[in-house]
């Protein structure tokens, strides 16, 4: 079948879909954006998270045919010109090891932060709450927690 | 593989009745995991994104009409009051970005025993409103679930509504996994006290073939309120009075040992929260106030 | 800017090199992962690409009676559906250390998922349709699941005809190595025993569940060789074990280290890597392969289950006299790294401690279970469990308090181990010890809110809410533990670096080239900071790692910024020689410094140690050829250990951690919420802190996650695996995981490249007993077993 929808602003088409494919793998596979991760497929690690209509969900659990006609935005749209606020915070705490857990986290503390509007600021617990659907391997997630707070604090800097 | 997109509620409803083994997808959190390693493969999949009406709730004068493909995020965000119970349930759903995308419809679809959402339908009390081209019935939630993911829906019905009581009283969910967040149920307890009517509804998740009620439980601790007058003076309940009612929850399992836990510990954490969940909602009731109880956690 | 590189070599470096080591610079790959630009195994695509797919056994034990792959070929879209029969060479079998793994059964599978045969389609899903077609009638066998049924008379023997080096001198043909250590006399020395306190311990099967699944893209080429594009933690040990399996010489297997998603011992061995080349060379096809999570539990060998005896005395003042013991590993069907975890098992079995009279025994069976090897901490996780549960007991039977009687016990620098290695550099285990007990304790009841309600997300149980405080009772535990870094028992470790110094648009350059794995713990980083402080150039690139290098050996045993990191810096120091010499063969007869001075390198100049300038780099290397050195850096030899005395000099260097685990356990329900797990380390020297605190916490989740959670459930009836999901395979949160405070020691090793020691894996030993301790004190029970049950905490 044949899909189209918009990524990033950008309205992208995709022939000869099998109808069991997920909207991960159209993005991946099909529209050459494997910034969203593959790592379980099964809705339990986020690295796959991206918002569609706005809202973040996983893409490996949506049937490309559902994303017909929708906006999605992956972690390849974030940061339009240059590194996005978030993005650069996870760089600079070492939030970052392998990495492949880290565009589904992105998106994730995208949301999160959206969600507390400067100048409030998502606690500790509210981070963990938000970003609890995320899996990483790596960092023990304490890097993580410093990107958030880092990126969180960066909003009130010459605001 | 064919996927079938209707346009609303009456399209799918056709075309279910033409394909009736086409196998609905609304947030694709159950469906989804089974395409992706190749456990299932239906011959056609009916997206239900596009129909409005299943997006939609309403909060009548003594029920909750709820859309079955209403996201638990919203559930938790806007029915905490009217459904606190449901709610609770809703915010110990998988992760953040599943809560967005699943409902309570799926839920009921799956019928799984460890389904989140059932145990707290069971104790609200609630009707499942099931309709096809043949036209639309009401089936009680606790006649909904037949076997272990098997549900009493037709092969051309789908669920359309999820009719469910309004809260006159406080309501818990309790779930036991062995992680902190993003786990499937051990096993899961509701409970709902109905001041209205002077009862009391439970449900058991993950502990039988299917979520139950804990008939007997839910009967003893009935005639043991009416009769110490408790619904009238808000006295603290006898540890007693709360331990028989655990343990007749815990009598209300049928578990099995799997991967995920052993039939004894299921009992027994069935009855832990049965009487912890008891705990929570009777100081609430007592406190005048209903809906939630103690247990914070922002949504 | 100050960027010094002090000559000779030797003298040390000088601080505040910008981005040189101690620094802790960002990754180079930071911004790339953050992105989604970085290219990860899975993410690669080529022209006219096909999908190879595996079909896996679903039994554990069987005889393959019949393969008919007709209906599969027959499909449209299939390109090739390869079995035993169609391996192109006489070599089949492929290992790390026993060459015993069929790349595909070989008329019999000895585990849960062993791959059977191979399909190549134009899409995924074709060739796991077409792979379902594959007709195979099966003979079930009776599987060997554990010791007993391993030893048993007339037990099934899983590799009837073995010729590695273990065979002879093990006791029976279904254990792949047996290495016993004794020194002194433990039968005498425990006749001093106040007390003697024996345990039985049983440590679960890990899996060490990176992200990023096995993947990969092979592309055949013109010369009738293959460019395999893949994430591995080794590249040459890779090409050495897949080349002879095609029929291809080494140099016609060209590998490039594709983004690694995590590896923590699961790369180490082969997965799709000889899979995807056999597709492709059959098709002449580039070829992608991609596991999903439920393949990936089947296409790398997990942490080793264990069952452990541990039999220590301890004088009435609390000394230990003696230990005895005895761990069985569970290698599973094939041999992967056993042998190496059976020699570190055994080695590192009595701890940091001193304890001169010893009786140990470690074996490592064959069994129809999973395959198992590599994973971070390798053979020395187990054995600390059991050691750190027994040394709680030991000083609960003198009355002394924990962490005291550790310290009293605990070894130092110039201690001998069991197997009479003198440890030769700072053991600072008493230290860290103190250090985590004086840290102060995180408040109680943290879950209770302003309002006197309770967050439930800070409460065990979390999210599912099944406390708000009731039955929760706090513990508070500690662990130590003991580490090997490098590569072990006279194996010749080595890495290779190529430096490049380069002008280009009159500034200098540094690329620094090597084969050595970057799976995220930042040796792409350490790389770069070394190129600097050595060079004392600020551009430095660090090329992507192939096999056009020499090899730099595994990312594994906490080794590659010891190995590698040498490496780079011995081949900047004869790149900083060859260009000191160009130089005074240039500019000598214009300043006599050049022939009299110290000479640095620093911000792209030859300085004099006295600051004077005596040319820019580019000058020197004006119209010359850039300077290029390729060099191989070894650690000081060990030695094998004696085959039945287990004494040598077996490791290179120690690393050690330990923690304070506070727990709080809902004592009805069985829920743990770790509250606070502190961790001490010494690093020797950091090169880069950032990342070394990053290693330090996630090698303690890792702990946390086995303590609490983590173990792929076997049917010990079957063998087969009952949870190949995340679903049911659970691994820590970011709600699981709590603050992790560390404090860094640096007391720097004498033989080591800047005094460093290898920093990945010692924190995940201690992490798992501290938590465990901490729950024995919270609820009184013995606990005897890792991952703890809820099951386990209620009697249920």
């Amino acid at each position: 079948m044949r899909v189209t929808f918009t990524v990033n602003g950008r309205e992208q088409q995709a022939d000869d879909v099998w109808e069991g494919e997920s909207l991960l793998y159209v993005l991946r596979e099909r529209m050459g954006l494997p910034g969203s991760k593959n790592a379980c497929e099964q809705g339990e690690c986020g690295s796959c998270t991206v918002r569609l209509d706005g809202v973040p969900v996983c893409a490996c659990l949506v049937a490309a045919g559902q994303a017909e006609g929708r906006e999605v935005v992956t972690v390849e749209g974030l940061g339009q010109e240059g590194l996005s606020a978030v993005q650069q915070a996870f760089v600079d705490a070492g939030a970052v090891q392998c990495g492949f857990c880290t565009p589904g986290l992105l998106v994730a503390a995208d949301d999160l932060l959206e969600r507390f509007p400067w100048p409030t600021a998502p606690s500790d617990d509210d981070i963990r709450e938000g970003l609890s659907g995320n899996l990483c391997r790596c960092t023990g997630y304490e890097k993580i927690l410093d990107a958030v707070r880092l990126a969180a604090a960066r909003r009130g800097e010459g605001a | 593989m064919d996927f079938l997109r209707p346009a609303g509620w009456a399209e799918a409803l056709a075309a279910k009745a033409e394909h009736p083994a086409a196998v609905p997808i609304a947030g694709g959190t159950d469906l989804m995991v089974e395409i992706n390693f190749d456990h299932r493969r239906p011959e056609r999949l009916l997206d239900l994104n596009r129909v409005a009406e299943l997006q939609e709730w309403e909060v009548g004068a003594d029920t909750v009409r709820l859309g079955a493909s209403v996201p638990y995020a919203r559930i938790v965000a806007e029915l905490g009051g009217a459904l606190p119970g449901l709610a609770r349930a809703a915010h110990t759903v998988a992760s953040p970005q599943i809560r967005n995308r699943g409902g309570v419809g799926g839920n009921l679809g799956t019928a799984s025993p460890a389904g989140d959402a059932h145990p707290a339908l069971l104790a609200a009390g609630a009707e499942v409103e099931a309709e096809s081209v043949r036209g639309s019935r009401r089936i009680p939630v606790d006649e909904f679930f037949t076997g272990v993911k098997r549900n009493a829906l037709a092969p051309d019905e789908l669920i359309k509504w999820v009719h469910i009581k309004r809260a006159t009283g406080p309501q818990e969910f309790a779930k036991v996994g062995t992680r902190n967040a993003m786990v499937i149920a051990v096993c899961a307890f509701g409970i709902a006290l109905h001041p209205d009517t002077r009862t009391v509804r439970t449900g058991i998740g993950s502990a039988a073939p299917t979520p139950v009620r804990a008939a007997a439980a839910e009967e003893f601790l009935a005639a043991a309120l009416a009769e110490g007058g408790f619904w009238d003076s808000g006295r603290a309940l006898p540890p007693a009075l709360a331990g028989q009612f655990a343990e007749l929850a815990a009598g209300a399992c049928n578990p099995v040992d799997d991967v995920r836990g052993s039939a004894r510990y299921r009992r027994h954490a069935v009855g832990v929260m049965a009487r912890r969940t008891l705990g929570w909602t009777w100081e609430s009731y007592r406190r005048g106030a209903a809906g939630s109880t103690s247990g914070e956690g922002a949504a | 800017m100050s960027e010094v590189a002090r000559l000779p070599t030797g003298r040390g470096q000088a601080a505040g090199t910008a981005g040189g080591i101690g620094e802790s610079t960002l990754r180079p790959d930071g911004t790339l992962k953050v992105t989604g630009e970085f290219a990860y195994s899975s993410d690669l695509w080529h022209e006219d690409m096909i999908w190879g797919h595996t079909l896996r056994s679903p039994h554990a034990h069987a005889e393959i009676v019949s393969l008919d792959t007709a209906a599969a070929l027959a499909q449209p879209g299939v390109y090739a559906v390869l079995t035993y029969d169609d391996l192109p060479a006489e070599q089949k079998n492929y290992g790390l250390e026993i060459a015993d793994t069929p790349a595909l059964a070989a008329g019999r599978v000895r585990h849960h998922g062993e791959p059977v045969a191979l399909v190549a389609a134009d899409h995924p899903e074709t060739a796991r349709r077409a792979a379902a077609k594959i007709r195979v009638r099966w003979r079930e066998l009776p599987p060997v699941t554990d010791e007993e049924s391993a030893l048993a008379p007339g037990a099934p023997v899983l590799h009837p005809d073995r010729t590695d080096g273990h065979a002879r001198h093990v006791p029976h043909p279904n254990i792949v190595h047996r290495q016993p250590v004794v020194r002194g006399d433990a039968a005498a020395a425990a006749r001093r025993a106040a007390h003697v306190v024996t345990g039985e311990y049983e440590f679960g099967m890990q899996d060490q569940a990176f992200l990023g699944p096995e993947s990969g893209l092979a592309v055949p080429a013109e010369d009738g060789g293959v460019d395999l594009y893949v994430a591995t933690q080794w590249l040459h040990a890779d090409r050495r074990q897949i080349a002879p399996v095609l029929g291809l010489p080494e140099d016609k297997v060209r590998m490039t280290l594709a983004g690694v998603g995590g590896a923590f011992g699961g790369r180490e061995d082969l997965s799709m890597q000889i899979h995807a080349c056999l597709l492709a060379l059959r098709t002449g096809r580039p070829v992608k392969m991609v596991y999903d999570r439920f393949e990936s539990f089947f296409g790398h060998v997990h942490r080793h289950p264990a069952r452990i005896r541990y039999e220590h005395g301890v004088t009435a003042d609390g000394k230990i006299t003696h230990a005895r013991c005895r761990i069985v590993l569970d290698g599973g069907a094939y041999a992967s790294s056993t042998p190496a975890v059976v020699g570190n098992a055994a080695s590192l079995s009595i701890g940091p401690y001193v304890v001169e009279d010893v009786e140990i025994e470690a074996v490592g069976l064959y069994t129809n279970n999973p395959p198992c090897g590599a994973m971070r901490g390798f053979g020395a996780v187990q054995a600390c469990f059991a050691y750190e549960a027994q040394m709680d007991r030991l000083a609960a039977a003198v009355g002394l308090d924990p962490v005291e009687f550790r310290q009293l016990n605990a070894m130092s620098e110039g201690s001998r181990l069991p197997t009479g290695q003198q440890v030769d550099s700072p053991a600072p285990v008493a230290e860290i010890l103190r250090r985590v007990k004086a840290r102060p304790l995180p408040p109680e009841r943290q879950w209770e809110t302003a309002g006197g309600a309770a967050d439930i997300r800070a409460l065990p149980g979390g999210l599912s809410n099944t406390t708000h405080g009731e039955g929760v009772v706090r513990g508070v535990g500690y662990a130590v533990g003991i580490k090997n870094v490098g590569f072990s028992e006279g194996f010749d470790d080595f890495s290779t670096a190529r430096v490049r110094l380069a002008v280009s648009g009159g500034e200098p350059v540094v690329t620094v080239h090597t084969a050595a794995a970057e799976v995220g713990q930042g040796g792409v980083t350490v790389q770069a900071q070394i190129a600097r402080t050595e060079l004392g150039v600020a551009q430095v690139v660090v090329a992507p790692a192939d096999t056009r290098v020499g090899s730099a050996g595994s990312t594994s045993a906490s080794r590659q910024t010891y190995m590698t990191g040498g490496a780079v810096r011995n081949a900047c120091r004869a790149v900083r020689e060859q260009v000191l010499a160009l130089g005074r063969r240039r500019f000598g007869t214009y300043h006599p410094a050049w022939a009299t001075a110290e000479l640095l390198l620093a911000g792209g100049k030859v300085v004099t140690d006295g600051g004077e300038v005596l040319a820019d780099l580019a000058d020197v290397l004006d119209g010359e050829q850039p300077v290029d050195v390729e060099l191989p850096f070894r650690h000081r030899p060990t030695e094998p250990f004696g085959i039945e005395s287990g004494q040598g000099f077996g490791h290179v260097q120690y690393s050690f951690a330990a923690h304070r685990a506070v727990v709080e356990v809902d004592t009805e329900l069985g829920l743990v919420k770790v509250v606070e797990l502190a961790c001490a380390q010494d690093v020797g020297r950091a090169l880069n802190p950032l990342s070394v605190v990053g290693q330090i916490q996630g090698g303690t989740t890792q702990g946390l996650g086995v303590a609490v959670m983590e173990e792929i459930a076997v049917d010990p009836a079957t063998g087969r695996v009952r949870n190949p999901s995340f679903t049911d395979y659970l691994i820590p949160t970011i709600l699981d995981t709590p603050p992790i405070p560390v404090d860094v020691l640096e007391l720097a090793d004498p033989h080591a490249p800047y005094g460093l020691r290898g920093v990945g894996e010692a924190s995940t030993l201690s992490a798992t007993p501290a938590v465990l301790a901490a729950i024995r004190q919270a609820t009184g029970l013995a606990l005897t077993k890792a991952p703890v049950r809820p099951e386990h905490l209620t009697g249920t």
